[in-house]
């Protein structure tokens, strides 16, 4: 093997030598490669995360706009204490449950239609369909949102015939275009997952004389059940951190999203915005723990 | 049709209905930012009382437009490039070892892109400005969207070398060739649509970030989806940030294109889902 290395040319030779000691001692290679993906992602970006739980315990000065390192909890009392943040983590929190749950309502009989009765070459369209709005920018899905609920838009106009009005906005447009946005998002894996229940399994449900209902809410659902809890964990995730499309369509709606934002920049109080952020990533934790119990992880 | 059997006609005929339905919800307002890209009234009265190529025309010559659009590219590029380093090291090397800290590294991996935005955006400009005392750039533009885009390139080249297995790199090895010539005519080219598709939705996630964006961004840094955000709510621009609008939704049928060539078919390479 060595011998046959050496007669390689140029840069092998070189490499010959020094790869060998590599090549006998794999732990070093996997360490090599591995340095500056870690070094980026566990030095720089974890580093950072913990930065910011960090800054959260900290306080700045209300007069001349400094961050002051001094140990306190007050941005975590002020949280949890003044009304109208809780009031805004509850909200967010159930807008991230409502949003996960209109999405897999709506994936649910559009990927079991291109998992099971869509021809081969149908269902490759319907898998572009349902990626081409992944790629449209989402500013711009947002921003399509707002011209749909507009006081002068398409919703007023279907509407008004029937003496109804276009909803505006506020929680309604920023739940529909929540649910928009991420619906890609719960469409592919609930597919993935229905993809891999075979037609035997229909089949003999209905040999055993189940109806086709039947044979849905007692075979199918819990096949695609991984699929669901993989979607809701995008859903879920981005809908906590938005805040974008919450200023485009949500009115005067405020998410924690926008609690964080405007507590950042230079004028603003970092600290406090560094504990706010904390809501979404005890939440977030909380929920991969709780999807991992499932064991809907492993299976996927 | 074999397959249709196993499901009762009634059941077919209102999932039918529903992905009808469902596919019209997706594209209705997606087809308005184009149709109001031509509306004459600048509130987007509907229906359109007229149409005119006007705001096509004030849009192309928008410097600001045009200059945010350069930025993004800029970024993109430069996220991806960084991307597709780590990300390849970093498969490479989880790549037929096991050792202990395996998942960890995947986790890690794909937190970026698991942790709402503005936790990521909050936490790199705290890092930067209070921990190291950095301005915001371009640059810290590009850390940022570099540390969530690994994740699409490490993916897409991990179930490259899923499928493929390593027997052809064995074999060069075995035929006397070296590690890095091994890498440079067996791995490489097998990993090399891989590494486009997964380039390609790196450039496609950075192009389009916002949220990451505005808090990893100096005042003067403008990516187009910043310029498009802070022109929304100004009456006079609307037309013009609808014509850039519509431009995006046309343009994302060609990466889909693009993907739909590289990866041959199905959705692997074209989601961030890991």
């Amino acid at each position: 093997m060595h011998q046959l290395r050496r007669l390689d040319d140029g840069l092998d030779r070189g490499e010959g030598l020094t790869l060998s000691i590599i090549d006998r001692r794999p732990g070093l290679r996997v360490g090599l490669l591995l340095t500056p993906p870690m070094l980026w992602l566990g030095a720089a970006y974890l580093g950072a995360l913990g930065a910011l739980l960090i800054t959260s315990l900290w306080t700045q000065n209300d007069f001349t706009g400094n961050i002051e390192r001094v140990w306190t909890l007050e941005n975590f009392k002020t949280l949890f204490t003044v009304e109208v943040y809780r009031t805004i983590t509850v909200r967010t929190i159930g807008l991230a449950a409502l949003v996960t749950a209109v999405d897999a309502l709506l994936a649910f009989p559009i990927a079991l239609y291109m998992a099971k009765i869509a021809s081969p070459r149908a269902q490759r369209l319907l898998v572009i369909a349902v990626l081409m709005p992944l790629w449209a920018s989402y500013l711009v899905k947002a921003y399509a949102w707002r011209g749909m609920f507009s006081a002068d838009g398409p919703i007023e106009w279907v509407l008004q015939p029937f003496g109804l009005n276009t909803p505006g906005y506020g929680m309604v447009a920023t739940t529909v275009t929540l649910a928009y946005l991420w619906l890609p998002y719960m469409i592919l894996p609930v597919y993935a997952a229905l993809e891999r229940v075979p037609d035997s399994l229909f089949e003999a449900s209905a040999d055993l004389g189940a109806g086709s209902v039947h044979t849905l809410r007692r075979v199918v659902l819990p096949m695609a059940f991984p699929g669901f809890v993989a979607g809701s964990i995008f859903t879920f995730s981005l809908t906590m951190g938005d805040y974008i499309a919450v200023k485009i369509v949500g009115g005067t709606t405020q998410l924690l999203g926008n609690v964080v934002y405007d507590n950042q920049g230079a004028a603003n109080n970092l600290p406090f915005a560094a504990a706010v952020a904390t809501v979404p990533i005890v939440v977030m934790l909380g929920y991969l723990a709780a999807a991992r119990r499932t064991g809907a992880l492993e299976s996927l | 049709m074999a397959r249709s059997s196993i499901i009762s006609p009634g059941l077919r005929r209102s999932l039918t209905g529903i992905t009808v339905l469902v596919l019209v919800f997706v594209y209705v307002p997606l087809t308005l930012v184009v149709v109001n890209s031509f509306n004459i009234d600048n509130t987007f009265g509907f229906p359109p009382p007229g149409y005119t190529l006007h705001w096509w025309q004030v849009a192309w010559e928008s410097q600001g437009a045009r200059s945010a659009l350069w930025t993004s590219v800029k970024v993109a590029i430069a996220a991806t490039v960084v991307a597709l380093l780590l990300g390849t090291l970093a498969a490479m090397a989880l790549r037929r070892t096991r050792f202990f800290g395996r998942n960890v590294v995947s986790l890690l991996i794909i937190l970026p892109i698991a942790l709402p935005g503005v936790v990521t955006g909050l936490a790199f400009q705290n890092g930067f400005r209070t921990i190291l005392g950095i301005q915001l750039s371009l640059w810290t533009i590009v850390i940022a969207h570099a540390t969530f885009c690994i994740v699409t390139i490490f993916n897409n080249v991990q179930a490259r070398f899923q499928r493929l297995g390593g027997n052809f790199e064995q074999a060069s090895m075995d035929l006397g060739a070296g590690r890095w010539t091994t890498f440079r005519l067996v791995t490489f080219p097998m990993l090399r649509s891989a590494l486009l598709a997964g380039a390609l939705l790196s450039f496609g996630l950075s192009f389009d970030e916002i949220v990451v964006t505005t808090f990893t961004a100096s005042s003067q840094d403008q990516t187009l989806p910043i310029w498009i955000f802070q022109n929304l709510f100004r009456p006079n621009q609307a037309p013009i940030v609808n014509v850039v609008a519509a431009v995006l939704v046309i343009v994302s049928a060609i990466p889909i294109y693009l993907a739909q060539k590289l990866s041959g078919s199905q959705a692997e390479g074209l989601t961030a889902s890991p």
